[in-house]
């Protein structure tokens, strides 16, 4: 079992909102910022990492049942998609690694 | 037409309202939750509802859908007040977008809305026209 707790605690990642949401358990991770296609393809309880900073990533990460999302290279957060991660409970977190570079650690620790 | 046990509940879209955007598919959601409809087809009324909803706020001047739950199906109708779409056909080829390049930024416009809704439901129908509004219904078995 991973949780997103762990995850944060490993790649020392920010907390950015959504703190509630710490103890969902982690799946797989998916790379995409073009949120209808993450919409088809992404699976529950997966970690998705975008640049993809506003409000409506929220929902797409609601619709899915994930479990986090990770915004790479330390992108701008719009402040409304901050107050909806608090208000859905979804992990908002953010690093300065690439989306690339954090595929690979997080490959590391789930296997 | 039997009209024990549905439910009917109707969502007001509006134009460009990213603020809101998703809020009726998470509605929805939560609502087949609620009745104990399997995952398998609450995960695809999710993202079919959400396409729906998105194609209302950016390609048309606002809209309703309509949720209906009855014993034998989930049925989603959206209605837009229009500009229809001009090419249905492309319309339904994945990767083909209308969206301009301010929509796309943000993520939308990748031009698979409507291939996403169609691959999620057992039934899909479409009505459109330049002229006219969209009309959108999808349906999701449940027996």
């Amino acid at each position: 079992m991973f949780t997103v707790k762990n995850l944060v605690e490993e790649l020392k990642l920010e907390i950015v909102a959504g703190e509630r949401g710490m103890i969902n358990l982690i799946t797989d991770v998916y790379i995409g910022d073009l949120l209808s296609w993450v919409m088809a393809k992404v699976d529950d309880g997966n970690i998705w990492i975008t640049i993809q900073t506003h409000e409506n990533i929220v929902a797409v990460a609601v619709l899915k049942d994930l479990s986090c999302v990770i915004i790479s290279e330390n992108a701008m957060i719009d402040n409304d998609t901050i107050t909806r991660a608090n208000v859905e409970e979804i992990p908002l977190l953010r690093s300065s690694l690439n989306s690339y570079q954090l595929a690979l650690r997080i490959g590391e620790l789930l296997k | 037409m039997k009209r024990v046990g549905t439910i009917q509940i109707k969502y007001m879209i509006a134009k460009n309202d990213f603020s809101k955007a998703g809020a009726a598919a998470s509605n929805i959601k939560k609502t087949l939750r609620k009745l104990g409809i399997s995952t398998d087809v609450i995960k695809r009324v999710a993202v079919a509802a959400y396409e729906t909803e998105m194609n209302v706020i950016i390609h048309s001047h606002g809209g309703i859908m309509y949720l209906n739950i009855d014993v034998e199906k989930v049925t989603i109708i959206a209605e837009d007040k229009g500009p229809g779409i001009e090419d249905i056909e492309m319309a339904m080829k994945e990767g083909y977008s209308t969206a301009t390049s301010q929509i796309r930024e943000l993520g939308f416009g990748a031009g698979m809305g409507l291939p996403n809704i169609k691959r999620c439901a057992d039934n899909f129908e479409i009505k459109s026209s330049l002229e006219n509004s969209t009309i959108i219904k999808m349906s999701f078995n449940l027996k």
